[in-house]
């Protein structure tokens, strides 16, 4: 994805906005790119939880649109992974304290002063004026869907309002994948969910309970060794350009025969 | 309905769920409205030809949603006739 600024946006909630920012995110960090990720969820701050920095908030989002802080006070370097920073949300203020015009002043600022090379935003849910905030300043976004009828029909809506948006890279993220379901013809395949949506894949992440216990530790899965870790870093990989092949999934025949249908093999 | 309990498997039930649902959603149009139209082509139908079949359906063509018709014209004779309207 040629995209700097992308936008993480799902519509329903609970799907995993979070977690694939904060693994996209410290993905492409160790891949070797400056990256800041910042949390829009104001009110309902959870970024700086998942990554582990939560000791770490002084100054958040909010402060910075008022003047309380410099941006460069309330940015946090992570420690694990050297060029990956957070920038909190607030969280006892409100979505109204948050104007798009003036947050995409703010990420300006973080590419042409702070010298960023790419900028994660990780979107409320919903498609009020929080989602319309986080996607001001955004190039390219990151749809992330689970596959199951309500998460695809608002990831659809969500695709519309973008488009609407003038963004120009839209990108799927399928998450929470179960490879035995879809091989018994009981949950979307990817191309399935391709074919509905009309938007391209960039990962598909297996639903995997490494996740969970990522961030019970506040450690990005990336950093460990789980599959969805893994896939994560994949579909870093992707956006990056890197043509990365789908792994075979364990214990799942029906899940190969559609990626060898999706990739043309035998 | 409870096609699953058919042996079919739950995924193609709810992708045609999904690709009617969509289809409503993006035209922006309450699917309510397109039940009782279809309803009432079908009342005006039958006033005119009571023993003809006829199906209504929505479906997605393209970028558009259509409202399609197949309207059987039996009176004796008998005989097919196909309106499509876009809706």
């Amino acid at each position: 994805m040629n995209a700097k600024v992308i936008v993480v946006t799902s519509g329903k909630g609970g799907v995993g906005k979070t977690t694939t920012t904060a693994n996209i995110g410290a993905a492409l960090a160790k891949l070797g790119e400056k990256v800041v990720v910042i949390d829009v969820d104001v009110g309902l701050r959870n970024l700086d939880v998942v990554m582990g920095l939560e000791s770490r908030v002084v100054f958040d989002l909010v402060d910075v649109l008022e003047g309380k802080c410099r941006l460069s006070q309330a940015i946090i370097r992570d420690k694990r992974v050297e060029s990956l920073h957070l920038l909190p949300a607030s969280q006892t203020r409100d979505k109204d304290a948050l104007d798009p015009e003036v947050f995409k002043g703010v990420v300006r600022q973080l590419l042409e002063e702070e010298g960023f090379t790419r900028v994660l935003i990780d979107s409320p849910a919903g498609i009020e004026s929080g989602f319309k905030t986080a996607a001001a300043p955004a190039e390219g976004a990151l749809v992330v869907v689970n596959p199951e009828v309500s998460s695809v029909r608002d990831a659809d809506r969500i695709i519309g309002l973008l488009e609407a948006q003038q963004v120009r890279e839209i990108r799927l993220v399928i998450n929470r994948l179960r490879p035995k379901m879809v091989a018994s013809g009981n949950m979307l395949s990817e191309a399935d969910v391709l074919e509905i949506l009309g938007v391209k894949p960039i990962g598909i992440i297996p639903e995997d309970d490494g996740i969970l216990v990522s961030t019970n530790v506040g450690e990005p899965a990336v950093l460990g060794k789980s599959q969805a870790g893994q896939a994560f870093m994949d579909t870093a990989r992707r956006m990056r350009g890197e043509d990365v092949p789908y792994p075979k999934l364990e214990q799942d025949r029906g899940f190969l025969a559609v990626l060898r249908r999706l990739f043309g093999g035998a | 309905m409870f096609s699953w309990m058919k042996g079919r498997r739950s995924k193609e039930t709810l992708k045609d769920r999904l690709e009617l649902v969509l289809a409503y959603d993006r035209a922006q149009i309450p699917p309510g409205k397109v039940d009782a139209l279809r309803n009432d082509l079908l009342e005006v139908v039958k006033r005119y030809f009571p023993a003809g079949s006829s199906n209504v359906e929505v479906e997605q063509r393209g970028d558009q949603v259509v409202l399609s018709a197949s309207i059987s014209l039996e009176e004796g004779a008998g005989g097919t006739g196909d309106t499509r309207r876009q809706g």
